[in-house]
């Protein structure tokens, strides 16, 4: 890598291995299940290793968690309720925040933490378990969660809700939202963007995973988004495009917060990046389940060459 | 009767002016929900959120993550029927102290079906974690902001504007899952809500004159429904029972008394008054109370229906019952 510096070398490496874990993993549990969401860990692997690696301030994690059984839902009492924001380490006002939306992202969540030893590798073997907390589609009780989320759109007022409250109580830590680009469809993000800017909640960086597909298709023939810049730009918001497949690119904007802005960085990314049998599901990417024996030995031949 | 003034908003005021991690979110509603109080006394603990209600219910739930407590303001209607997912996934399942005030429900705004709340209590009452209050009056409407804050979660609470009577006197605040005792009876169990209560009780007062005894239960809390005097009204009443609610008559006041009888296996008839199963329009509440047979002697009607029995009782006889704020029977028991 010419041009770096040792420390960005250092740091594009990790997120390459990082990145290069979740893959692996992700697809080790489409394998083993026949079947997952394995085009989301494909575009999103360098967006979440960047997150974790380069840009949040979490609370260290000593051990790699062991995680729980599942321990009921929230107001029946349970004491060993647990959300799953502690494996991000202990809250305190100068750590950020993480908040997964799209929470058919929770493999890669899960994977990432592995990866990033926050959660002990071993935990995956309860991963869509009864009675296991690595939900398929997770909860907030789900490792790396904060809150409750996958009802897509309501992740992001959430964090504004939380971020304002930050502000209010003079935390210094940041609210980083993951979403997808599918998820931009539903009102509710836009009432949450027109919020955060009026309340000007430049403590919130938003990364949104910009595959172009959706759970129907491509989503330029579900529903176009575009021009998501300018929408971005015009409800108020400090907002970058970049490569998201670019650790470099995809942490430069989060060292520029603007005053009085929330940042947004538009993450272009390819949905069967580094796993080359995907390619030919197009437009199909959302759920992978194999069709035949054949594909399978495909995927399988695929990862033994890992 | 004594008739209040802009209740909530006063007290609002009041109440708050010790709890700095009490706020205020409204949805372009602020004097119309009487917030503007508040928002005058409060300037940094109060929110506009726009005309934006997914977003504010989602955005509460995050506040209330991070210790504040979210008043939401906005009319009934908008509430459940705008923001249900919000509901149900950012503050109901995880349980969080947002409190929800509802105002205008059922006949009160002639804005037509588009503002009329007819089925709040009973989509909020099957959510699980939510409380369900409702207010009747003044010190109802005065006293339910310390019973909605004592619950640790989250809280639907169906209440009032503008002039308000005062039925109950105002040194017996609302309690948390217990009735008001208006009167004590064996012949029939009376089971009001809301604005329902007043007219209900001149019915009461004129059926009294003419031998018939009538236990007249005024219920604010919805939900939890456990409430033991409920259970030993209905034991008692040897007509049967009638519940008479600003509601639809499927999922509120009714249903839930219902939901006892069967539980409890009591052979008592029940005859459920309020919004029959039918969307509104825009018209002005007498005229939506008739329509709906939500009026006094509609439920003279429903009584004489229950006992076989006529008591001749006039529109002018029930306009003539004066009213003045009752203690509830069951506090004078207790003393």
């Amino acid at each position: 890598m010419l041009g770096l510096s040792d420390a960005e070398t250092y740091l594009t490496q990790e997120v390459a291995r990082v990145a290069g874990g979740i893959r692996r993993r992700v697809l080790e549990h489409t394998l083993k299940h026949n079947g997952g969401y394995l085009s989301q860990a494909c575009s999103s692997a360098e967006i979440l290793a960047t997150l974790y690696t380069r840009i949040m301030n979490l609370g260290p994690v000593f051990v790699p968690i062991k995680p729980d059984p599942f321990a009921g839902v929230p107001g029946e009492g349970s004491l060993l309720y647990r959300r799953g924001d502690f494996y991000n380490g202990p809250k305190g006002p100068d750590y950020d925040r993480f908040i997964l939306s799209p929470t058919h992202y929770s493999l890669v969540l899960y994977a990432c933490l592995v990866e990033t030893r926050r959660m002990d590798a071993d935990g995956f073997a309860d991963f869509n378990k009864d009675g296991g907390i690595l939900e398929m589609i997770g909860a907030e009780h789900s490792p790396g969660m904060e809150v409750m989320t996958g009802s897509l759109g309501q992740g992001i007022s959430q964090a504004a809700g939380i971020a304002l409250s930050r502000k209010l109580k003079g935390d210094k830590g940041k609210v980083w939202v993951f979403m997808s680009d599918g998820e931009l469809q539903p009102g509710q993000v836009w009432e949450a963007v027109q919020c955060m800017a009026f309340y000007k909640l430049d403590n919130m960086g938003l990364y949104v995973d910009v595959n172009g597909y959706q759970c129907d298709g491509k989503t330029s023939q579900v529903m176009g988004l575009e021009p998501l810049e300018d929408r971005f730009m015009a409800f108020g918001c400090e907002t970058h495009r970049v490569n998201g497949h670019d650790p470099l690119a995809l942490a430069g904007p989060a060292q520029e917060l603007r005053r009085g802005k929330p940042l947004v960085v538009l993450c272009d990314t390819i949905p069967y990046k580094d796993m080359e049998p995907l390619k030919s599901r197009a437009p199909k990417f959302h759920y992978l389940r194999f069709t035949s024996d054949q594909e399978r030995k495909v995927y399988e031949e695929f990862y033994k060459n890992l | 009767m004594e008739i209040l003034t802009k209740v909530h908003a006063k007290k609002l005021v009041e109440w708050a002016i010790d709890k700095p991690e009490v706020v205020v979110l409204s949805a372009d509603l602020t004097g119309s929900t009487e917030a503007d109080l508040f928002q005058k006394a409060y300037p940094n603990r109060f929110f506009s959120m726009g005309i934006a209600e997914q977003n504010m219910l989602s955005f509460a739930g995050g506040m209330a993550r991070e210790g504040f407590v979210p008043l939401i303001h906005t009319f009934a209607v908008f509430i459940y029927r705008r923001a249900y997912d919000q509901i149900a996934m950012s503050v109901a399942y995880p349980n969080l102290p947002v409190k929800m005030f509802g105002f205008l429900p059922g006949i009160l705004t002639p804005g037509g079906a588009t503002h009329q709340a007819i089925e709040d209590i009973s989509v909020m009452r099957s959510l699980p974690n939510m409380t369900v209050l409702e207010v009747g009056d003044a010190t109802d409407a005065e006293s339910v902001l310390d019973v909605a804050y004592q619950v640790p979660g989250p809280v639907y609470v169906r209440t009032l504007r503008g002039e308000l009577p005062r039925l109950f006197d105002k040194t017996e605040p609302m309690v948390f899952n217990q009735a008001r005792l208006l009167s004590k009876g064996e012949d029939l169990a009376l089971f009001t809500s809301g604005i329902c209560t007043e007219e209900a009780r001149k019915v009461v007062e004129a059926l009294k004159a003419k031998g018939l005894t009538i236990e007249h239960l005024h219920v604010s809390t919805l939900k939890p429904f456990t409430d033991h005097q409920v259970v030993e009204a209905l034991e008692k009443a040897r007509y049967g029972a009638i519940t008479l609610e600003n509601h639809s008559i499927i999922g509120g006041l009714g249903t839930a008394v219902a939901e006892v009888i069967a539980e409890k296996g009591l052979p008592r008839r029940l005859v459920k008054m309020g919004i029959m199963d039918r969307f509104l329009h825009g018209a002005s509440r007498p005229t939506l109370s008739r329509e709906n047979r939500m009026n006094g002697m509609a439920l003279v009607q429903e009584i004489e229906k229950l006992t076989r029995k006529q008591f001749g009782v006039t529109e002018e006889e029930l306009g003539s019952v004066h009213l003045t704020p009752v203690h509830s029977e069951s506090k004078a028991e207790a003393l």
